[in-house]
């Protein structure tokens, strides 16, 4: 996601708050369908609520990961500072909505599996990316020289990428060759249209949301590099 | 002998020579790992749980934290004096001083691990028994991946502020599929299951092998170079 040149930190972050107030609205706005539009669950009740809030910024984790991989793996080859930004930027953001969903989803569990948390492939799967991309944040805070900064990050951005295949695989293997858990046993209900519809708002929500705080985040990175530079008025 | 691989082994020399000298390093680990032994006997209640059910984890957690000490102090004593530097200006590619580097400390988690595997079998009275060949070929299976994988993050780690800290949390996500890998090849082979319960596994720490010693091996020139 390349942002045009020219376009100073102040605004990108004005244009970015912008569009994140904009999609908090909508998240309001995903609640009010929630509650008014979409029918309340048979067996869950209104626990299933937190699916719209969960769900998509689960989504919205994996989007930003996935390109924190993609984008680590171009800037080694291009060595362009503004995909290192964004990089950076792209795993700040990724990191809040795994927060995200890593709060609501024992929130759901409790009352619905019976327990807060169990090692079923997709959560440790999320926890271990939640954990990988806290490692990169810290090496990134860790690390003084801004060359060295966006090649070390970049080289954990690629090797997480290839981190998460091994990770699925070994905790699928894992899991198959003990009992399935038969009590909590997540049941995959086909979704009722309201429910869907309600779900792809939501998920266009959050797609704004990552937009906007990425924008922020960019914006800001470029503030603190024109504060790091000896030259800067 | 392909060049790169005199190379390597010219550098690998290098660092098992310098810990041939002082020893200091080699000798800690191997108290360390023997150490977590003697903590993980008292951690766990006799009445409850044999060691034996316990044993695969034991071994493979102590290998890990052993593993993880050793590899922190491979970029360190390249830092000082600015010894990496020397080793970058000599005409060496760079994916033979990674393979150099990656050999050392192969070298050096093997022996910490080939001198706490008997003291696991005296501390836990475990019989390995016919399993002895497949544990040691499970061990090299495992430890080539995550010492490779650790060897690229020490080489991160060390250039920053609190490297023994750092290299733990970058390391230990990725130490996650080749320890469960190993840890439930171990059991099997302690519960002298056939060889066939145990392929996809083996199948996994391969894959995993292959994929991470091609990929830092490609990545390390972005680790060292400017």
């Amino acid at each position: 996601m390349s942002h045009p040149e020219g376009l100073g930190p102040e605004r990108l972050v004005r244009r970015g708050t912008l569009i994140t107030a904009v999609a908090l609205l909508g998240v309001a706005g995903v609640y009010v369908l929630a509650w008014g539009y979409t029918p309340i669950e048979a067996r869950q009740g209104v626990a299933q609520k937190i699916f719209y809030l969960h769900v998509p910024s689960a989504w919205s984790a994996l989007l930003s990961f996935s390109l924190v991989g993609i984008v680590s793996a171009l800037y080694l080859w291009l060595n362009d500072p503004r995909l290192d930004r964004f990089a950076a930027a792209s795993a700040e953001v990724g990191l809040a909505f795994s927060a995200v969903m890593l709060t609501t989803g024992p929130i759901w569990a409790k009352p619905i599996w019976g327990t807060w948390w169990t090692w079923d492939a997709r959560l440790t799967l999320t926890l271990f990316l939640f954990f990988l991309f806290i490692g990169y944040l810290a090496l990134r805070a860790a690390l003084q020289d801004p060359g060295e900064r966006a090649r070390f990050s970049a080289v954990i951005g690629i090797l997480g990428l290839l981190l998460v295949p091994f990770i699925h695989l070994s905790v699928y293997l894992f899991r198959t060759l003990h009992p399935q858990p038969v009590v909590l046993k997540p049941s995959r209900p086909s979704l009722p249209p309201e429910m869907l519809r309600t779900l792809l708002i939501s998920g266009a929500v959050f797609l704004l949301l990552y937009v906007g705080l990425v924008t922020i985040r960019y914006g800001l990175a470029l503030a603190e590099e024109a504060g790091e530079r000896p030259d800067a008025a | 002998m392909p060049d790169w691989l005199r190379l390597a082994l010219v550098i690998a020399g290098k660092d098992v020579r310098a810990e041939l000298r002082s020893r200091t390093a080699i000798l800690s680990a191997v108290v360390f790992a023997a150490l977590v032994l003697v903590v993980f006997n008292f951690a766990r209640d006799p009445t409850a749980l044999a060691a034996v059910d316990l044993a695969p984890s034991v071994l493979w957690v102590t290998f890990a934290l052993a593993a993880m000490l050793a590899l922190n102090r491979a970029f360190t004593i390249e830092q000082e004096n600015a010894a990496l530097d020397g080793l970058l200006l000599a005409p060496v590619p760079r994916e033979a001083l990674f393979a150099g580097k990656l050999l050392a400390n192969l070298a050096f988690v093997g022996t910490v691990e080939a001198v706490t595997l008997p003291l696991f079998v005296l501390f836990f009275n475990v019989d390995l028994g016919a399993a002895l060949p497949g544990i040691i070929g499970v061990t090299a299976l495992a430890t080539l991946g995550f010492v490779t994988v650790g060897t690229i993050f020490s080489a991160m780690a060390v250039r920053t502020r609190f490297a023994e800290l750092m290299l733990p949390v970058l390391l230990l996500p990725f130490m996650v599929p080749p320890l469960i890998g190993a840890v439930q090849v171990t059991a099997r082979l302690l519960a002298g299951r056939p060889l066939s319960e145990m392929m996809g596994w083996l199948r996994l720490l391969a894959l995993y092998d292959l994929v991470f010693v091609i990929l830092c091996a490609l990545v390390f020139t972005a680790v060292v170079d400017e």
